[in-house]
């Protein structure tokens, strides 16, 4: 039975993990390749890389970040932030990435999602979408949830499943940094209506939103970043505490080493 | 000295740092004639099973002669399907018929998806060298929409709304569907295992 995934989210600019509470007030968490070899000792299924400047200040992903991580970890790495251009994702792939997260450059020219399909497979690209809560639907925003979009996530994330995405990256704008729990009701209503994977991201704060997330919810994995850089062991412990309830998960024993 | 082919499919910087783990560097030959030195042939991929048209008749007789010489080989992911007689993804495209039976699309209902991405549990069906050290439960991951059958060739399963070939081995060619230069340790013990495979 294929597994929820856990996915840590490291956020960096300038070289460093930061983390802010709905997108500001920024705070250092720490070294990127140190924090990726801590969650992949203690189990994470797979790590996401976002340049959370690079859109704003169109600066690409943090090469050498990336070569670094990915040359001592063999799990999938998903880089985003900034990626305008097939250029843009061939820097990141070339740097180690498996799979590129496009955002903003997908929301101003969709046929990129079927571009990049065609080069790298769907299975490379995943289209990450922010929404904010509008009465009983959500509006996309673009450009790190500055700029609301006249698109509704739900078509969307339809349009962008049609034009090639393999995966969807849902982070609800609302519950970002606040540690209230996932939005649900948006990550169910994306879920219901793609066939494709739904990570659901925004709002952990404890163990239970991860099983909310993965039953009300619907969703195929959950992406955390704060919950994971502040306390050690969390991975390996929101891991025994979901398997414990019957959610699949992949428990990683140390049966095998690289070494 | 080990090859690795490029056929323009997929992230082959992973698949070599993953090699780079397990204890060798490989190398990609530009021409099917540089095969001819090689102790062991990879073939990685990932994406649509069009694009091993790219490996064309004197790939394909270069690969066939260094198999029939005894040279290990292993496919992982599409590379593994490539093993097969062909793919419903591309009807036309020949497979290299090293394994017997073709690959169909995951036939699955809700809420079960297609592609399957993500860690999923094997289920060690016989002993291979390929899968040397490795027990049923252990998760690998996988991304892919479509299946190898399971037939007398595999060595694990795994299950996604079917039973479906995870690994497989004949002989001294081998195939998986999963990524094991994404799969943690584990994987990189299969990259070690196979290593161990082109030394005999």
């Amino acid at each position: 039975m294929l597994s929820k995934r856990i996915i840590a989210c490291l956020d960096v600019r300038d070289g460093s993990v930061v983390k802010g509470v709905s997108f500001k007030g920024l705070r250092n968490a720490g070294d990127p390749a140190e924090l990726a070899r801590r969650y992949n000792a203690e189990g994470i299924d797979e790590l996401v890389i976002l340049d959370i400047t690079a859109t704003i200040e169109r600066r690409r992903a943090l090469a050498h970040t990336v070569a670094a991580v990915s040359r001592e970890l063999f799990i999938p790495l998903t880089v985003g932030g900034g990626i305008g251009s097939e250029a843009d994702a061939a820097a990141a792939i070339d740097a180690g990435a498996d799979k590129v997260s496009v955002n903003s450059a997908a929301l101003a020219d969709p046929s990129l999602l079927t571009r990049l399909a065609q080069v790298y497979g769907s299975q490379a690209v995943v289209v990450a979408i922010d929404a904010k809560r509008a009465g009983d639907r959500w509006t996309v925003y673009a450009r790190s949830g500055q700029s609301a979009t006249v698109r509704d996530a739900v078509t969307w994330a339809q349009e962008a499943e049609a034009r090639g995405a393999g995966e969807i990256l849902l982070t609800s704008i609302d519950r970002d940094g606040t540690r209230a729990g996932f939005d649900c009701a948006l990550t169910a209503a994306v879920a219901s209506a793609v066939s494709v994977p739904v990570i659901a991201s925004g709002g952990a704060g404890r163990f239970e939103h991860f099983l909310d997330v993965f039953t009300t919810g619907q969703a195929d994995a959950a992406l955390a970043a704060s919950v994971f850089h502040f306390s050690e062991h969390a991975v390996a412990e929101l891991k025994a505490f979901l398997a414990q309830r019957d959610i699949p998960m992949r428990l990683v024993h140390h049966a095998h080493s690289i070494d | 000295m080990i090859a690795l082919i490029d056929y323009g499919a997929g992230n082959l910087n992973s698949v070599r740092k993953g090699f780079v783990a397990a204890g060798a560097e490989l190398m990609t030959p530009d021409s099917p004639l540089a095969l001819d030195g090689c102790s062991g042939i990879v073939v990685p991929g990932v994406g649509h099973y069009s694009s091993t048209r790219m490996l064309g008749d004197d790939w394909r007789e270069a690969v066939a002669r260094r198999v029939a010489a005894g040279v290990p080989l292993l496919g992982i992911c599409l590379g593994m399907q490539w093993l097969f007689e062909g793919s419903d993804e591309d009807p036309e495209a020949l497979g290299m018929g090293l394994m017997s039976g073709r690959c169909a699309k995951l036939s699955v209902e809700r809420p079960l998806k297609v592609p399957h991405v993500g860690w999923n549990a094997l289920d060690v069906r016989r002993e291979s060298r390929v899968l040397e050290g490795i027990d049923t439960g252990t998760q690998m991951y996988f991304t892919h929409s479509f299946v190898a059958p399971v037939t007398g060739d595999c060595a694990a399963a795994s299950e996604h709304g079917q039973a479906l070939a995870a690994a497989v081995e004949r002989g001294h060619v081998a195939g998986v569907q999963f990524h094991p230069e994404k799969s943690g340790a584990a994987g990189i013990r299969i990259l070690r295992n196979f290593l161990t495979m082109t030394r005999h």
